[in-house]
């Protein structure tokens, strides 16, 4: 397992920004994530070619992407699991019973890398997969550079069933 | 006071080819009002209509959007007031019913029934901001409040209505969210 681990596995927040733009995302929604913080975000912050959205509270993340996806325009929602799990009803709602194209890049808070999310020692991260399995949401574990060419395939069929999307990150990118 | 259909009856007559978001009690008066393909009643959790208004006034900065939103709704998503502002949205318009309760759940009054809404959205932000407690003074303000660069924000100071009929099953039918996407596409 590519994310099977010891601490030279990588995972570069710079190979993800770019399978981001591969897959057409225009807009990041988010609230911060400290998995997620130097990794990502910031980097996005500086992006001239992403629109960076700063949100309040995650569930504001799905009612905006729900509105873009009827103007055909590609959102990334960027949050931590407590977020997600705060944004359940939201995500049941509009991502799941609404059949809308939401995909969520989700940090693993406090996971430890060297184990899958479903072994964790923390409640919340342990949950997770199981929750999305039982929502029917397709998900991936990002954990490691070979990981990344999972999600420009998965945005695509995200928006070309429609259908929601969550991209568990399971260590901080680099 | 006013009273909430009468309000978006005169609000109707000022609309043409804006996308009008409208959730439970609101979108019931608003539907009845005006019926049309560009009505977006499919909001998925309560709360979230300003957040998808707003994401419907980012995706199309060429056509108005607004949103027709309860006092219980804004109050699960207060924090949409910040995001609004903080993005500033010139064509997103946010009207707020305070009739004080949660009228689609049992009537019950919302924490703090006479909570300032307007001072909220003036201190977020917004471009503009307006408190109507007068019919005559809303119908002859609507059309300036609709056609202002915003984020535009008004609070309509209504009355609880007549007990309701809420047909979800049209506000939330797949169908319409579908004729609502062509249409925001096509038009305009």
């Amino acid at each position: 397992m590519a994310s099977a681990g010891n601490d030279r596995v990588l995972l570069s927040g710079a190979r993800i920004i770019a399978a981001i733009k591969a897959s057409a995302i225009e807009y990041v929604l988010s609230v911060p994530d400290i998995t997620t913080s130097s990794g990502l975000l910031e980097p996005i912050a500086h992006d001239k070619d992403l629109r960076l959205i700063r949100v309040c509270k995650e569930d504001e993340c799905i009612g905006i992407a729900s509105g873009l996806s009827y103007c055909d325009k590609r959102a990334l929602i960027l949050i931590q699991h407590t977020g997600f799990l705060d944004s359940i009803n939201a995500i049941r709602g509009i991502a799941v019973e609404y059949k809308q194209p939401i995909c969520m890049m989700v940090g693993l808070l406090q996971h430890e890398p060297e184990r899958t999310p479903r072994a964790s020692s923390r409640y919340g991260v342990r949950i997770m997969e199981p929750i999305l399995d039982d929502m029917g949401i397709a998900h991936h574990l990002i954990s490691a550079d070979a990981d990344v060419a999972k999600i420009q395939p998965a945005i695509e069929r995200a928006y070309g069933e429609p259908a929601p999307v969550a991209f568990l990150i399971g260590r901080s990118p680099t | 006071m006013m009273k909430r259909d009468e309000c978006f009856r005169v609000l109707a007559r000022h609309i043409s080819d804006e996308a009008v978001v409208a959730t439970y009690s609101s979108a019931v008066d608003w539907v009845a009002a005006s019926p049309r393909a560009l009505n977006y009643t499919s909001i998925g959790a309560m709360g979230l209509d300003s957040s998808h208004g707003l994401g419907l006034a980012l995706g199309r900065p060429d056509r108005r959007v607004i949103v027709l939103q309860g006092d219980g709704s804004l109050l699960m998503n207060l924090g949409s007031l910040v995001t609004i502002a903080a993005v500033a949205p010139k064509n997103l318009v946010h009207l707020v019913a305070q009739n004080e309760t949660y009228e689609a759940n049992g009537g019950h009054p919302i924490p703090l029934p006479k909570v300032d809404f307007a001072g909220l959205a003036r201190a977020a932000g917004y471009a503009a901001v307006y408190d109507f407690t007068d019919l005559d003074v809303f119908g002859q303000q609507v059309a300036h409040v609709l056609e202002q660069d915003g984020p535009v924000f008004a609070t309509l100071h209504v009355e609880p209505s007549k007990p309701l009929t809420y047909d979800y099953p049209s506000l939330y039918d797949p169908a319409k969210r579908k004729a609502f996407k062509t249409a925001w596409q096509t038009r305009g």
